[in-house]
């Protein structure tokens, strides 16, 4: 029997789709909301570290499995090789309903209003597709605000002086500082720096009928087991199903967008749980599959009128892949600074970013969640011996005496780093797979070594007797904060949208997730992703009745 | 086919006659190989125990060994590790071949110094012979590090880090005991909504 016709599908159920969901379904349309992952909680996997979305030896915990989704990587020789879901090679995003927002560290950062005209404050930047959004943060402010109410936000902005303009406070108290973090904070101070607690989309009291945080040792990396961590699946989804007019299929893998002949989007091709190819129509397309699988999607999408994928005719799709040059120190401490108080992240500093006119970009600098036993082996200065006694000397007496702090370098935007579709090889149900390539902008390393530096020059005021710095390098394959490869714009022929996440070239599909971002941002992106989520969707709903899109 | 000339007899016969000759075969393949392990086999064990003692090895904390790091190994070779099953055959083979050949004895025979020294030519890349011209010790190496820590440091629902024992040693609860001293009020003193002032 045919799927009954619906207003709107919208594809994968994470921070974007999750979010536009709701909005459609609250504001009256009938809504698929379709996620080729399915429900996790936190009794099934528990506090296993081999197979969480942190550390993944065994596999990807969160999704996708290792049986049925692979990638071709480059191997380095100029060829490609078959890469899957928990190596790192692969660049993996979570597949289940609420995607990351299940098992990610829930940091909920708003950019800063520069980063949404960043060409015009640098100017151009050479080897860059460097460019201004087409929405400012002022348009933007009042989704943040949605977001870090609808879902639930803590934090306290008062000792940040380089907070982005708010007019509301967050929703929920800040969370404390565990030891890490008051060492870290008295620290910043005498260094001149302005400390101030992480927001997090995590529950400091209770709130929107959820749990406290209890902090555990395992949050990044796992679901949490009171809910406190706030996710897509336990807010807004939960909402839109409780509405009536949103069907959430789970165990669905989505092959194609049904174009016709007119250039007008019919609705969608997808496998269902049983393997069994099913159409479902639509008036309108919503893709939120994350910025690699949104972006072959709509390249697996081909139609007359759009031979190189749906909204492809300018060649953009894909391109513009982005994630975080990570960078840090790494300092170990006479004394325990561990104190087991989780998630451990909890501090932050501004000071950093956008502030020095030789350094295009930054970050933010904050300590790093707990490392795990496992995760801990790994951690090492350059040269140290990674086995023996060796090994576990320094696991015994470095695990509760040191401390990580790093932050998200905003990558510069380069067109060459790439999503594309492989020509042969196909996933399990015979979809053509995506292929991840290119490599990061010398000024990602540049800024890499400049906040490394600061990085640790505030562990050395904090009082470690050891310090080395990680930086990134040029090669990375974008994964957990992957965005920018359906960039909104102005200009048809250097994006991909316009400003409401709406094709240029189709105007009844949109796209609600990090593929839209232009530039990255020196921040965790999920708070924006959501944002950007209330805004698509807002702006669906409004000009639904009456309407241009029916 | 059963033919239809068949007697009743004659079948049973037949069919019983089948299940003793099953059941002896079944019989001497256990005689040859009996073995509580999934895929390696009690030889490749006895050598694998030995490496993954020098990956972590015994001081006032047991090592690999006792952690059942090869029990973990052995686990993921039938489950997440297929992959790597012919990788652990012919690289242990290899392995033992060329430890002999250097030392006359078995590597797990050798004293712990000379194990680990010949470790370290194994990391660095320094072993040779047929098996090594066309894989890398160095990677072989690593593999078996890798895994050696994983199944130390592990959950031990994956067959390692007996009892936890690895979170004893680095002092981690196990399980964390959830509502200990996790509350305080200091978060609820610094919310102020007047804090956003500084935000404009």
């Amino acid at each position: 029997m045919a799927n009954k016709h619906v207003n709107a599908v919208v594809i994968g159920a994470g921070a974007g789709g999750g979010v536009v969901a709701k909005e459609l379904a609250t504001g009256g349309l009938t809504v698929v909301l379709i996620e080729r992952g399915r429900w996790h909680t936190f009794d099934e996997h528990g506090d296993d570290e081999l197979t969480s979305q942190r550390t993944f030896p065994l596999k990807c915990g969160y999704g996708p499995d290792n049986e049925r989704n692979w990638r071709m990587a480059p191997d380095g020789k100029n060829g490609w090789i078959k890469v899957f879901p928990n190596q790192w090679s692969y660049g993996n995003n979570a597949a289940c309903v609420g995607s990351g927002t299940v098992s990610y560290g829930a940091m909920a950062w708003r950019y800063q209003p520069v980063d949404f005209h960043l060409k015009t404050k640098y100017g151009a930047v050479q080897g860059s597709s460097l460019d201004d959004w087409p929405l400012s943060y002022d348009e933007l402010e009042s989704y943040y605000e949605k977001a870090e109410y609808e879902i639930g936000v803590a934090g306290d902005p008062t000792n940040d002086p380089y907070v982005p303009p708010r007019k509301k406070p967050y929703p929920m108290p800040a969370f404390s500082y565990n030891r890490e973090g008051i060492i870290l904070e008295k620290a910043a101070k005498r260094l001149g720096l302005h400390p101030f607690p992480i927001p997090m989309l995590r529950n400091s009291v209770r709130y929107n009928g959820r749990a406290a945080c209890i902090h555990m040792r395992t949050c990044v990396g796992f679901a949490c087991p009171v809910g406190a961590k706030a996710g897509t699946q336990n807010t807004v989804i939960p909402v839109a199903l409780k509405t009536g007019n949103c069907e959430l299929r789970i165990n669905c893998m989505v092959s194609e967008i049904i174009v016709d002949d007119r250039g007008k989007a019919k609705g969608i091709k997808y496998f269902d749980a049983d393997n069994k190819l099913q159409e479902q129509t639509s008036d309108l397309v919503v893709v939120s599959a994350s910025a690699s699988e949104t972006a072959r999607l709509l390249l697996n999408s081909k139609s007359k009128l759009f031979p190189n994928g749906a909204g492809n005719n300018n060649g953009w799709v894909g391109k513009n892949i982005q994630d975080h040059a990570y960078t840090g120190a790494y300092g170990l401490f006479e004394d325990e600074v561990y104190d087991d108080v989780g998630p451990g992240a909890c501090i932050a500093i501004n000071d950093f970013n956008h502030r020095f006119p030789d350094i295009i970009g930054g970050g933010v600098l904050c300590n790093e969640f707990i490392r795990m036993p496992f995760q801990f082996t790994s951690i090492r200065p350059s040269g140290s011996r990674m086995w023996g006694k060796d090994h576990k000397d320094f696991q015994k007496h470095n695990f509760k005496r040191h401390i990580a702090i790093h932050g998200p370098v905003q990558e510069m935007p380069v067109f060459d780093k790439m999503v594309e579709v492989d020509p042969v090889v196909r996933d399990f149900w015979g979809i053509p797979v995506a292929r991840i390539s290119g490599f990061r902008h010398d000024n990602d390393i540049k800024v890499g070594h400049f906040l490394a530096d600061k990085a640790e020059v505030w562990l050395k005021e904090a009082g470690a007797i050891y310090i080395w710095q990680a930086v990134p390098g040029k090669e990375s394959t974008p994964s957990q904060h992957q965005s920018g490869t359906c960039r909104m714009g102005n200009d048809p022929k250097t994006s991909v949208t316009n400003k409401y996440g709406q094709l240029h070239e189709i105007d009844n599909i949109f796209i609600a997730d990090g593929s839209l971002h232009v530039n990255n941002g020196g921040y965790n992106p999920a708070l924006t992703i959501l944002a950007l989520g209330y805004w698509v969707g807002g702006h669906i709903t409004e000009n639904w009745r009456g309407t241009k899109m029916k | 086919m059963i033919n239809q000339s068949f007697s009743r007899r004659e079948f049973v016969r037949l069919i019983t006659g089948g299940t003793a000759a099953v059941l002896i075969s079944f019989n001497t393949a256990c005689k040859n190989k009996i073995s509580q392990w999934r895929y390696l086999d009690e030889e490749e064990i006895g050598l694998l125990d030995a490496i993954v003692e020098q990956i972590i090895p015994t001081d006032d904390f047991p090592g690999g060994k006792w952690a059942n790091v090869s029990n973990f190994i052995d686990k993921q070779l039938d489950t997440y590790y297929r992959k790597h099953q012919l990788a652990y055959r012919e690289g242990l083979a290899a392995f033992d071949k060329t430890v002999i050949l250097m030392k006359g004895k078995k590597f797990e025979d050798l004293p712990f110094d000379e194990q680990t020294a010949i470790l370290e030519n194994m990391e660095a890349g320094e072993f040779s012979g047929d098996y090594w011209n066309d894989h890398s010790p160095a990677d072989f190496f690593d593999m078996i590090r890798q895994h050696s820590l994983q199944g130390f440091y592990g959950s031990p629902l994956h067959g390692g880090n007996r009892g936890y024992i690895s979170y004893h040693m680095l002092g981690l609860d196990y399980p964390k005991v959830i509502g200990q001293n996790r509350y305080n009020d200091s978060s609820w003193s610094k919310y102020n909504p007047k804090s956003l002032e500084n935000g404009k």
